[in-house]
């Protein structure tokens, strides 16, 4: 796959894309406040936290869908939201949590649409155009679907081509909001696999938000844990992911074993009948405070 | 390795035309539906020219249509005859392209100038020029842009914000539809009675009487608007995709949304002030042009040809089927249109969407 190796023009000793400072939120409702975040080149990001942590938000914000009340995204150190919005586009590509295709829209039209940030008003549909869209239909394996409309596709290959559409963007940096929702747990291994492969063949940098702890530590290479809008911890998961980081995070009790596979961290719950009664509690509660004797 | 490059390359189905560095995308029925309407207004606007009350053998109309008329028969075939077709055309063009462009931003098949207010608004304001100012035709058109523009732009205030803005902006708009067909009844019932009658007439839509005069402002506004809509179509086109999908591929999509409302409602409201509100042709003529191209794209040249073939069509029916007594246009395409309106609420009931 060397031919489709993406070239990294402005990449300097610094990082390419980084939330520096940002206040972030819906609205009046603040999720996030002061977040500095770094996203590393090259590596295979995954963002985890529980429920309504901001893992989503703070994607959204990398991916300028959201713009901070406070602080801002850089991108190759300039404000994101300085740039022209294709010029952005060029850069930095996104797989939403969901899109539409429109009615009865053929697979490879709507792959092509990834190339829009590359076409002129005169210069609709170039010969690198076909190459790289018939490159990108390869690499997620749907080439053969071609042809055939999106609403009539499973939800695994309607997952691929939004990812093909995204890989024919051709940016170095890619940000994938939850990628495997929806998907059973084959589909999910394949899209995982997709993008590992797309990280180490073609070099590129990759963000995901995941819920699946165990793909994470599978999966990433650098994880970033966020709790209630602020970032935990960071790193490799084989350095950073204990007992004690799942506990703090989740609210879960567990055991972390090495993955039989891949030597990576695996997270086992403990069993309910491991706990103690007061332990037993919602894992979106807060770490339960001991009761004082006699209240 | 995965061996992209080991896999017989399979031609994409995507078409275009290349010269060096110019590439176009073009799609093959698109393309030929598009040819077979444009021949179908031209020839509408022939026989046109050839039918009316005052009879004139055929060859004095082609002498006219080739400049070797007399100035009478001049006087009949052009600036009678011809000059009304071709506001038909022109009409008809820019209210399929509007339709086209509104269809698109609301994701709706009713998502048209006439259904969402913006034509009433164009009414309320040409009826409060002839009913209470008072105006010449010039001045009836002003009013009817005028009233026009302030309805959309109330409806897209109202519906902005973040989420389903397509949505909100059908159903804001068919609030202020009803709220202002309200205020054009009573404008109407206390009117005098030949104010009242002749602003009814207005308010049916006719091409009766319309000439160069008429035509010229309409013509230059669908030259404009028509290419730059086209244009706008192609990040249009990528917002049915969901804003984050769009704004992921560079589409700024708040700048894109009102670059096509201010098109399309500049195209409503300049059909509007010429010829009233004509009923029917910005709804059915975008959803007539898909489903003969098949096409997903926002296609806003095949509506608009289609557009221009329904008015003409219509008005040379509204003209020639009781003569000598010429019906309003709007009643034509009134009593299409409105069989395919139920014909198309049904069908959009029965796939659920309705």
């Amino acid at each position: 796959m060397s031919a489709q190796r993406i070239d990294d023009p402005g990449s300097s000793s610094e990082d390419r894309l980084r939330a520096n400072d940002v206040t972030i939120g819906y609205d009046a409702r603040v999720i996030s406040r002061g977040l500095t975040v770094t996203i590393p080149d090259n590596e295979f990001t995954v963002i985890i936290g529980p429920n309504a942590c901001g893992k989503s938000t703070l994607l959204r914000s990398l991916a300028r869908m959201l713009v901070p009340s406070a602080g801002a995204v850089l991108l190759d150190g300039q404000a994101i939201s300085s740039y022209p919005s294709k010029e952005v586009a060029r850069r930095l590509g996104l797989l939403p949590q969901s899109s539409v295709a429109p009615d009865g829209i053929t697979v490879a039209d709507l792959v092509a649409r990834g190339r829009y940030p590359h076409q002129r008003l005169l210069r609709q549909w170039s010969r690198t155009d076909e190459e790289i869209v018939s490159g990108a239909l390869a690499a997620t394996n749907v080439a053969d679907l071609a042809d055939r409309p999106v609403d009539e596709l499973s939800g695994g290959q309607r997952q691929r081509v939004w990812l093909a559409m995204a890989l024919a963007q051709q940016t170095p940096i890619l940000l994938l909001d939850e990628p495997t929702t929806y998907l059973d747990i084959a589909h999910q291994i394949e899209m995982l696999d997709l993008c590992a492969d797309l990280h180490a063949e073609q070099g590129r940098t990759l963000v995901a938000v995941l819920h699946d702890l165990n793909h994470a530590c599978r999966y990433a290479t650098h994880l970033i844990a966020m709790r209630a809008g602020a970032v935990v911890a960071t790193g490799p998961p084989s350095e950073i992911v204990t007992a004690a980081l799942v506990e703090d995070v989740f609210g879960l009790a567990c055991r972390v074993i090495e993955d039989p596979e891949t030597g990576t961290p695996l997270i086992v719950p403990l069993a309910r009948a491991a706990l103690r009664g007061p332990d037993l509690q919602h894992p979106d509660a807060p770490p339960a405070v001991p009761t004082p004797l006699g209240a | 390795m995965t061996g992209v490059e080991s896999k017989p390359a399979r031609p994409l189905p995507v078409a275009a035309l290349r010269w060096g560095s110019v590439s176009v995308r073009v799609t093959r029925r698109p393309l030929i539906v598009s040819v077979l309407l444009a021949i179908a207004v031209f020839a509408v606007v022939v026989v046109s020219s050839f039918v009316g009350d005052y009879p004139l053998p055929a060859q004095d109309v082609l002498a006219s249509l080739l400049g070797n008329g007399t100035t009478a028969t001049d006087f009949v075939v052009l600036d009678l005859r011809l000059a009304r077709a071709l506001c038909a055309v022109t009409i008809g063009a820019a209210l399929g392209a509007s339709g086209a462009a509104f269809q698109a931003l609301t994701r709706n098949p009713l998502g048209s100038p006439d259904i969402i207010g913006f034509t009433s608004g164009a009414a309320t304001g040409a009826l409060l020029q002839i009913l209470v100012i008072g105006g010449t035709s010039l001045a009836i058109a002003g009013g009817a842009l005028f009233g026009g523009l302030a309805s959309a732009l109330v409806v897209y205030l109202l519906a902005m914000g973040r989420g389903a803005v397509g949505y909100r902006l059908v159903l804001v708009g068919i609030g202020l539809n009803a709220f202002l067909w309200a205020i054009n009844w009573y404008l109407l019932i206390s009117a005098k009675l030949e104010d009242a009658m002749s602003a009814q007439v207005w308010l049916t839509g006719s091409l009766n009487g319309r000439s160069w005069e008429q035509l010229w402002p309409v013509l230059v506004t669908v030259l404009i608007c028509l290419p730059l809509l086209m244009v706008a179509s192609r990040p249009l086109g990528l917002l049915e995709m969901g804003d984050d999908a769009a704004r992921a591929l560079g589409v700024r999509a708040d700048r894109t949304r009102v670059v096509i409302v201010v098109l399309a409602v500049a195209l409503a409201a300049g059909a509007t002030a010429t010829a009233g509100p004509i009923a029917f042709v910005a709804l059915a003529a975008p959803q007539l042009a898909k489903r003969l191209t098949g096409s997903v794209a926002v296609s806003v040249l095949p509506a608009a040809l289609m557009g221009a073939l329904v008015l003409t069509t219509s008005d040379l029916v509204a003209q020639r089927l009781f003569a000598p007594t010429q019906l309003p246009v709007g009643i034509a395409t009134g009593v299409v249109g409105g069989l395919y309106l139920i014909w198309l609420l049904l069908s959009e009931w029965k796939k659920g969407r309705g």
